[in-house]
């Protein structure tokens, strides 16, 4: 008889794959987890995200990728509350982005019942961080293949926004982007001068980043959503009011309509 | 916490081993909340209650909320144990997040919460475990109608054009519904100045109470609590009492 190594490796060598890559309780010899490296995969090809931090709020911007034109519009949410004091929007397998917000959400539930207050971020993005963790030592689960973006504003502490990756690590950013057009936004987000503009001004940027790393040929259409939390809204989450949103979108279809007459002019 | 009302026998053998006695409920209040008032209105409902938790005779706690804004449709006020109260609040609050992160709008309506306050309360007093509260709902319903309910700690529930808890449905009740036979289309500003003089009157004659209170409105443009205020009171006629000597 064979050892099922064996029988792996020829299945592996056949089908491409490394053969240290059939769960997520193995490593391979140069010390990766291939499952987790195979669910980010799963975040990368996902709509662009990005979501970024301001001197008053914290704005995320969704591109919503939409593939067929039966689906009835502001469907399929892909920004969501937990709790009323924190907004995340996520990336990658959507089924899977549900169970981990609607985990969030359990954990916001019992620290609000134990202490009375609400969660604070970091305290969320520690639990979540532990719970997607648990997913990546198993042999029989499969990691999340989701990257949720946190963010939250009050008072006393201000904006805070967070990243959880499928790898379970929890990191605090100023500006963040996931997704096919990650690289991109990074490098538009960085040109910004985030600490110093508010919410109303951060919403009308993002929507032009969204808009400008938004692939016109791959994805025909998509939709644009928006959602803010600062203090204009009180430190509650929201969806950006329709006649902010209109501005915005307007301030990123004039952005792109510019750029696309300057390519036109080299 | 469900609390079993089953008894158990703890030890191995059946002739040793200690018998547990059912468990026993809370059979008595402890710190305490007084009347709540209740007057609904066609411009709106109006409800107020004042801010004091008494221990017994004394009055323990003189800056307590007994009025809960649940949702932009409701308000309640509660008499009674204040912890039970307090657990009510924190139950009421969650479902109303629990309705806002799903972001489409819903929420629950004023007879919805009291329906719940109804099932939650009649099912405690079935198993002989009561919240020892008797809570008012003044709200509006999903057409923006005003709605004013009633629901206490052995499940009876009902709506009223006024309602008043405790020593409120003895003094204030009458006086109340006095008001609106005579005013039946009185409005919201109205229906506070009525609650005020039977608040005077309460501190007059309610030893369980506070001269400061708050009063809530729910109407169509606003759902909101008011600041703690006070009744000017008159106690001249104390002065020279007589068959007391």
């Amino acid at each position: 008889f064979r050892s099922k190594q064996w029988y792996q490796r020829r299945v592996a060598i056949t089908a491409g794959g490394t053969g240290y890559d059939f769960s997520a309780g193995q490593f391979s010899p140069d010390g990766r987890v291939f499952q987790v490296e195979y669910a980010q995969k799963a975040v990368e090809n996902s709509g662009s995200v990005i979501a970024v931090r301001g001197s008053d709020g914290v704005v995320f911007g969704v591109e919503k990728i939409i593939t067929s034109q039966l689906y009835e519009q502001g469907n399929n949410r892909r920004v969501q509350s937990v709790d009323d004091h924190i907004g995340g929007a996520v990336a990658g397998m959507l089924s899977d982005a549900r169970a981990i917000v609607a985990r969030a959400r359990e954990e916001a539930t019992d620290y609000r019942d134990v202490y009375q207050v609400p969660i604070p971020l970091k305290m969320l993005c520690e639990r979540l961080g532990h719970y997607v963790h648990l997913y990546t030592v198993y042999g029989g689960l499969r990691p999340f293949g989701v990257s949720i973006l946190l963010g939250s504003w009050d008072e006393l502490n201000g904006a805070k926004l967070m990243e959880i990756d499928p790898s379970g690590s929890a990191r605090g950013y100023y500006g963040c982007a996931v997704g096919k057009g990650k690289q991109n936004a990074k490098t538009e987000i960085e040109k910004l001068d985030m600490t110093k503009l508010t919410c109303r001004e951060l919403i009308k940027e993002v929507a032009k980043i969204i808009y400008s790393v938004h692939d016109e040929v791959k994805d025909k259409h998509f939709e644009l959503e928006l959602s803010w939390i600062g203090k204009d809204t009180g430190g509650k989450h929201q969806i950006v009011p329709k006649d902010l949103y209109d501005e915005a979108v307007k301030y990123a279809e004039e952005a792109l309509n510019d750029s696309d007459d300057e390519d036109n002019v080299m | 916490a469900v609390v079993s009302t089953q008894s158990g026998h703890y030890g191995r053998g059946k002739d040793e081993g200690t018998t547990v006695s059912p468990k026993k409920h809370t059979m008595q209040p402890i710190v305490t909340g007084t009347s709540v008032l209740g007057i609904r209105t066609k411009e709106g409902v109006v409800i107020a209650a004042d801010t004091l938790g008494s221990y017994g005779s004394l009055a323990r706690f003189r800056d307590i909320q007994r009025l809960m804004k649940v949702n932009d449709s409701t308000i309640i006020g509660g008499f009674g144990d204040y912890a039970d109260f307090q657990f009510l609040m924190k139950l009421l609050r969650q479902q109303t997040i629990d309705d806002e992160v799903v972001g489409d709008g819903v929420y629950r309506d004023a007879p919805a919460i009291h329906n719940w306050l109804r099932c939650v309360l009649y099912n405690r007093r079935t198993k002989f475990n009561p919240l020892w509260n008797t809570i008012v709902v003044a709200g509006k319903n999903y057409g923006g109608e005003p709605y004013l309910g009633y629901v206490d700690k052995i499940g009876v529930a009902f709506e009223e054009k006024t309602v008043a808890t405790g020593f409120g449905s003895y003094i204030a009740l009458p006086m109340m519904r006095k008001a609106m036979d005579e005013n039946p289309d009185m409005g919201v500003e109205e229906a506070k100045a009525v609650l005020k003089r039977c608040l005077r009157v309460l501190f007059y004659r309610d030893c369980r109470s506070l001269n400061r209170f708050q009063i809530g409105v729910v109407s169509a443009g606003e759902t909101s609590i008011s600041e703690p205020m006070s009744a000017d009171t008159d106690w001249s006629i104390g002065a020279n009492p007589s068959g007391y000597e």
